[in-house]
């Protein structure tokens, strides 16, 4: 099989083949493979410093890696900048929140739909009548997600000034307003007291029934992870060392000397 | 009705401005300051769309001001003076050809603005602002040795052709500066006897204002404020900022070139060294002070800023509040432009002390006196 091209019934929305990753003589990602189909709720968990966030990275076009192909939707992204793989749906968010904190909570979901804002400088500063009916829309639908992620009333406030889990939940909100196939939540809950977790195991779930879209998700809280996923990848050292069910993972040797230790000393 | 009664309000207060110009009311003195505000007013608020808004730091914001100035001078020269020859157009067609002529200037500002924002893609902050100092630099001294540059290319050209040689070409008058655009303000007074270059500084001034409000009022323009609070959110939200990045720098350094037109023409001289460092501190000053990110604040400090300047130029005004110091040192003779320069960065260093979000901050006037909203929505 040809690994510049992607495989042909193109199900997968994204797709990873051989990708590796070095940062001078550091080899953070190696070798990386993974097929993430249609709203499917996939897992990627390792140790401290194993390289999640350099794959979620390198996916989100945000490095271009040193080896392998990505292709989202069966598109090659090669050289695409960040913006232009999220227009492809891709979607993520961050491990620390990255709101616009002095923008109000509207403006946060409406500028994340520039994406597909058909205008420019002058259709907006002459208010033609393309820039009317595409802010109408980008406007109704920032308020529909507010409206069902239960954030209308914060809408003119400051993220600065709410609390950290509806952060979060801002922040997913706002990825899910690019119109994504594949949401990418990095670290959803780090942060998070356990009422706030299970109110977000009850958040994504929900997503995951009620939008068209794939989830893939790095977390440190296994009963996240193990609750949620249906497919789990485990990476140490850049090494995919384990995927499989839940259950397979959380026997995996391999896993549990990644995260417990070798019995040698 | 209510919510226009601001821009209503605006629209005649200008028109008392043009006709107690015109009538004679208010002299050539104070009609020289209102051009200074208006001027400033455009340099401070396009400044503030990029220093403000999208949170670069850049400090060679004269340098566009000085390409604007020279291209809208050398074609208004052309087009209506008699420095290059006839004049090329009636002295009718100049209320047409001159808002073309500033629009040109700008849009030539605005594409020398990629120096600067070319290399903002990969730096920012400390960088960012020794670069734009230095392309401030090269357009001066670009500038100031054009004719020898054209002088060479011409000997070349003549040598490869066996033409004559054409000599030393004089076109824009390096260091010493360039004039003759008063001739386009005398063709305007020639038509019509008025207060021309006030009504066209009001008139751009406005124009700059409701250029940038919309801009930034825009989803595509806030892209610009989501680049200044974290500009790896909005690469990965899909806001292309590059893009965003070359529009914006466009749009200021363009408005900057029409500043630098007006200029030209209010003051009938340009010289590469009125475009430098200093120039670019004074439209630095006036953003700082007025509050980064906020339009209202721009206007208010090129208001307030010009005024001081005027008030400091007055040696009899600085000879009183400085007589406590003349008193211990008889000696010392405090001299305006002196005094000018001490006062302007001094300025600066209390504003960022005491008040480091400017008299704004990032409110706009509806903020802070919210019953504004009635009658205009500033946002």
């Amino acid at each position: 099989m040809d690994p510049k091209q992607p495989t042909p019934d193109n199900s997968p929305v994204l797709e990873i083949r051989g990708m590796t990753q070095r940062f001078g003589g550091l080899k953070a990602v190696s070798g990386f493979n993974v097929s993430l189909m249609p709203n499917q709720l996939t897992g990627l968990i390792g140790p401290n410093g194993a390289g999640k966030t350099t794959v979620f990275n390198l996916s989100s076009g945000f490095y271009q890696p040193t080896e392998g192909a990505i292709f989202v939707n069966g598109q090659p992204t090669a050289g695409l900048k960040p913006h232009k793989v999220t227009s492809m749906g891709i979607a993520r968010t961050f491990q620390n929140i990255r709101l616009w904190n002095d923008m109000t909570v509207l403006d946060n979901i409406r500028v994340a739909q520039h994406y597909w804002l058909k205008y420019g400088f002058f259709s907006s500063v002459f208010r033609t009548r393309s820039y009317k009916e595409r802010e109408a829309q980008i406007t109704k639908e920032a308020e529909e997600l507010l409206d069902v992620f239960d954030l209308r009333q914060f809408a003119d406030e400051t993220p600065k000034n709410l609390p950290y889990g509806t952060q979060r939940k801002l922040e997913i909100a706002r990825a899910l307003s690019t119109h994504p196939k594949l949401l990418m939540l990095d670290e959803p809950a780090a942060g998070l007291n356990s009422a706030d977790v299970l109110e977000l195991i009850r958040l994504i779930r929900w997503i995951h029934d009620n939008f068209d879209v794939s989830i893939w998700m790095i977390e440190h809280h296994m009963d996240v992870v193990m609750e949620l996923c249906s497919q789990i990848k485990v990476i140490d050292f850049g090494e995919t060392i384990a995927e499989g069910t839940p259950d397979e993972v959380r026997t995996h040797p391999a896993v549990i000397t990644a995260y417990l230790g070798d019995d040698t000393i | 009705m209510k919510q226009y009664s601001l821009n209503i309000g605006m629209v005649l207060s200008a028109i008392l401005v043009l006709t107690a110009a015109h009538l004679g009311w208010i002299d050539n003195y104070i009609q020289i300051v209102l051009m200074a505000v208006g001027i400033n007013i455009i340099m401070a608020a396009s400044l503030n769309l990029i220093n403000g808004n999208m949170g670069e730091f850049t400090c060679g914001h004269a340098g566009f001001m000085c390409v604007g100035a020279y291209v809208s001078s050398l074609i208004s020269v052309y087009l209506f003076g008699s420095k290059f020859g006839d004049p090329q157009l009636p002295i009718g067609a100049v209320f047409i050809a001159f808002p073309i002529i500033l629009l040109i200037g700008g849009a030539v500002a605005a594409v020398s603005s990629l120096l600067v924002s070319v290399p903002s893609f990969k730096t920012r902050d400390d960088y960012l602002a020794i670069i734009s100092l230095a392309v401030n630099y090269m357009i001066i001294s670009l500038l100031e040795n054009m004719d020898t540059i054209i002088t060479f290319i011409a000997s070349k050209y003549a040598k490869l052709f066996n033409l004559p040689d054409p000599g030393n070409i004089e076109i824009i008058g390096g260091s010493r500066g360039f004039q003759g655009m008063k001739d386009t303000v005398w063709a305007m007074i020639d038509v019509f006897d008025g207060p021309w270059m006030l009504f066209w500084v009001i008139l751009v001034a406005g124009f700059t204002v409701w250029i940038i409000r919309r801009f930034i009022g825009s989803t595509y323009g806030k892209g610009v404020n989501a680049i200044c609070q974290d500009e790896v959110a909005a690469e990965i939200m899909s806001v292309n900022t590059n893009k965003v990045k070359i529009i914006n720098f466009m749009v200021a350094a363009g408005l900057a070139g029409c500043a630098g037109g007006l200029y030209a023409h209010v003051y009938g001289y340009v010289n590469p060294q009125s475009f430098g460092i200093l120039k670019s501190t004074e439209a630095m000053v006036m953003v700082y002070l007025g509050g980064m990110g906020s339009l209202s604040g721009a206007v208010i400090s090129a208001i307030l800023f010009t005024a001081l300047l005027e008030i400091l130029r007055s040696q009899a005004i600085i000879d009183f509040l400085l007589s406590p110091a003349t008193f211990l040192f008889p000696d010392w003779e405090p001299s305006a432009g002196v005094v000018k320069w001490v006062v302007i960065p001094l300025m600066l260093v209390i504003v960022m002390q005491f008040r480091p979000e400017g008299i704004m901050g990032n409110r706009e006037l509806s903020d802070v006196f919210p019953k504004l909203k009635k009658f205009y929505r500033f946002k």
